[in-house]
């Protein structure tokens, strides 16, 4: 029968916070200097899984970054711009990605088993906490 | 799991301010993403992102903002160089909207108490005075420095990023992984130097083609004519062949340490079964990192910035020259203040040449300058030049690009 719960993690924090919104799932890591565009929070990168779409309030859960340490103020410049994701979930962090979310307060978590996450699910961080609501088609 | 001592953890909670609680935040993401155990005190930093041209106005307000929330630095820091002359900008073909961004990136450093309040710009902090001693653990980010503090000094870093290494320089603190351990800093690559190298763009072009089969290896070297203390005393530009092996291995690849018997402090041959190269032919090298370009409209020398011995060297090759092509040399202010004092800057003007300080044009807006096509004789020079300045590049030997400032005329023959 339907199963409403949610599936629980416990995720190891980058940067602590609570925030709440609709997954976008990248198979493929992210690169933001020259991947993202920093004004409008979408991916430029060509061929990327993600190409043509926007960042801004969703909760972007990605294998790890890439690219250039720039990157991080990509990062910073979605925030300061209000085109910031609410929340991101990688696999394996690494110092990119990870200092951008510590200087721009964007909530980070680790360690999380991405792929049981889907694009569309209704994802809520809290500190170590990671919550995922599977959405059905309501018909 | 990483233990933090109570300090560290107040420090995390924010107890010591908004600007100290960032930073820790930043040091104690890196530390549990690369699995260090603890915390280690820093002697020094020396930071880098500060081009404006790189960071962009992102950057930019970042970085006041960091200030404005009180970040101030408790160990000695050091400033990688700037983009442009912060006194000459004008003379290099900057625009004044630029020049006051670059001031105010500068402006952001000052308040968080980088260099005393007074930042010297440069990628060679260990050429005015910021030498660690061996065994010391520091927090540096320039990659080329990286190279030459683990490799020549013996002290102990990773490479930083940018916001790593000012959060580094804010908590004093940087993680105990990678290479402040003695685990990471075995020789895993043997190197043995079938070549000989004659000239100072010889140990930049072996440094090419080891980076680049390297990686982020630590290559040990055979049968560099530099293992002496002998040599060192004969050599006025021993330090400047090691910079300049370090820098092009640091560009081309990721290295960050090299062992050098009698040179590195801890070097120790490697076990038998490690990947060995055998390098005979430095030709790959500068060929390599050279687009086939035909003139050349600037000559670049000092990537990394030049010593005093490298300024007398290029002084005595351009003496009585009349170049065509600007040949700008870019080096630290107060070696240049220096070589104005031995006559050196007169010499290199006379002919035509500009020595610059605190700027690089490896991350210039060098296409905005009008150059397309830049002569260089410095192994991560040319990478940069490509790859961020997005110019074709020359690598040849430094005999080479004068000839090619002279001439305005690059033939790969000449190299």
């Amino acid at each position: 029968m339907k199963d409403n719960s949610p599936l629980r993690y416990t995720a190891r924090v980058i940067k602590s916070g609570i925030a709440a919104g609709e997954a976008l799932v990248s198979p493929d890591p992210i690169g933001f200097l020259g991947g993202l565009e920093g004004t409008t929070g979408v991916v430029t990168e060509r061929g990327h899984p993600l190409e043509g779409q926007c960042v801004a309030g969703k909760v972007l859960v990605f294998p790890t970054g890439k690219g250039s340490t720039v990157g991080s103020y990509v990062l910073y410049q979605l925030a300061a711009e209000g085109l910031a994701p609410a929340a991101l979930i990688n696999a394996e962090s690494e110092p990119i990605v990870a200092v951008g979310a510590i200087i721009s307060d964007i909530p980070m978590v680790d360690q999380v088993p991405i792929a049981e996450i889907q694009t569309g699910d209704y994802v809520r961080v809290e500190d170590d906490r990671v919550t995922v609501w599977k959405v059905r088609p309501c018909c | 799991m990483l233990h933090l001592t109570p300090e560290e953890t107040a420090w995390l909670a924010g107890d010591a301010g908004p600007a100290v609680k960032r930073a820790m935040e930043i040091v104690v993401a890196l530390g549990r993403i690369y699995g260090a155990g603890r915390l280690v005190p820093v002697e020094s930093v020396q930071i880098s992102g500060v081009s404006y041209r790189n960071i962009g106005d992102a950057g930019l307000d970042f970085l006041r903002r960091w200030a404005d929330e009180g970040a101030r630095v408790r160990v000695p820091t050091t400033l990688n160089p700037t983009a442009m002359d912060m006194a000459d900008w004008l003379a290099q073909g900057f625009t004044a909207e630029f020049a006051a961004k670059q001031v105010d990136v500068v402006d952001a450093f000052v308040r968080m108490g980088v260099g005393e309040g007074a930042p010297v710009p440069t990628c060679t902090p260990y050429l005015i005075g910021n030498r660690p001693p061996p065994g010391a653990h520091i927090a540096w980010a320039e990659s080329s420095a990286v190279a030459f503090a683990n490799s020549v000094l013996g002290a102990r870093t990773n490479r930083e990023g940018g916001p790593g290494a000012i959060a580094a320089a804010i908590t004093g603190r940087t993680g105990a992984y990678g290479l402040h351990l003695d685990a990471a800093r075995l020789p895993t690559h043997r190197v043995e130097v079938a070549v000989s190298l004659n000239e100072l763009s010889d140990y930049s072009a072996l440094g090419a083609i080891v980076g680049q089969h390297a990686s982020q290896g630590v290559p040990y070297f055979e049968g560099l004519p530099l293992t002496s203390v002998d040599v060192a005393e004969r050599d006025s530009l021993w330090e400047e062949k090691l910079k300049a092996l370090g820098a092009a291995m640091a560009a081309t690849g990721a290295v960050a340490l090299f062992h050098v018997e009698g040179v590195t402090p801890e070097a120790s041959a490697p076990p038998d079964g490690v990947d060995a190269l055998v390098v005979r032919d430095l030709a790959p090298g500068y060929a390599e990192l050279s687009d086939p370009v035909t003139e050349i409209d600037l000559v670049w020398v000092g990537c990394p910035h030049a010593s005093l011995h490298e300024l007398a060297l290029i002084a005595e090759r351009v003496r009585g020259k009349a170049l065509r092509v600007p040949l700008w040399v870019t080096c630290a202010r107060p070696v240049r203040a220096v070589a104005r004092e031995q006559g050196l800057v007169d010499v290199i003007e006379a002919a035509g040449g500009r020595i610059f300080a605190d700027a690089c044009m490896a991350i210039a807006p060098v296409r905005d300058l009008g150059f397309r096509a830049v002569a260089t004789p410095s192994a991560k020079g040319a990478t940069y030049l490509r790859n961020l300045a997005r110019v074709a590049a020359c690598f040849g030997t430094l005999s080479a690009c004068v000839e090619a400032a002279v001439t305005g005329r690059w033939s790969a023959e000449d190299r």
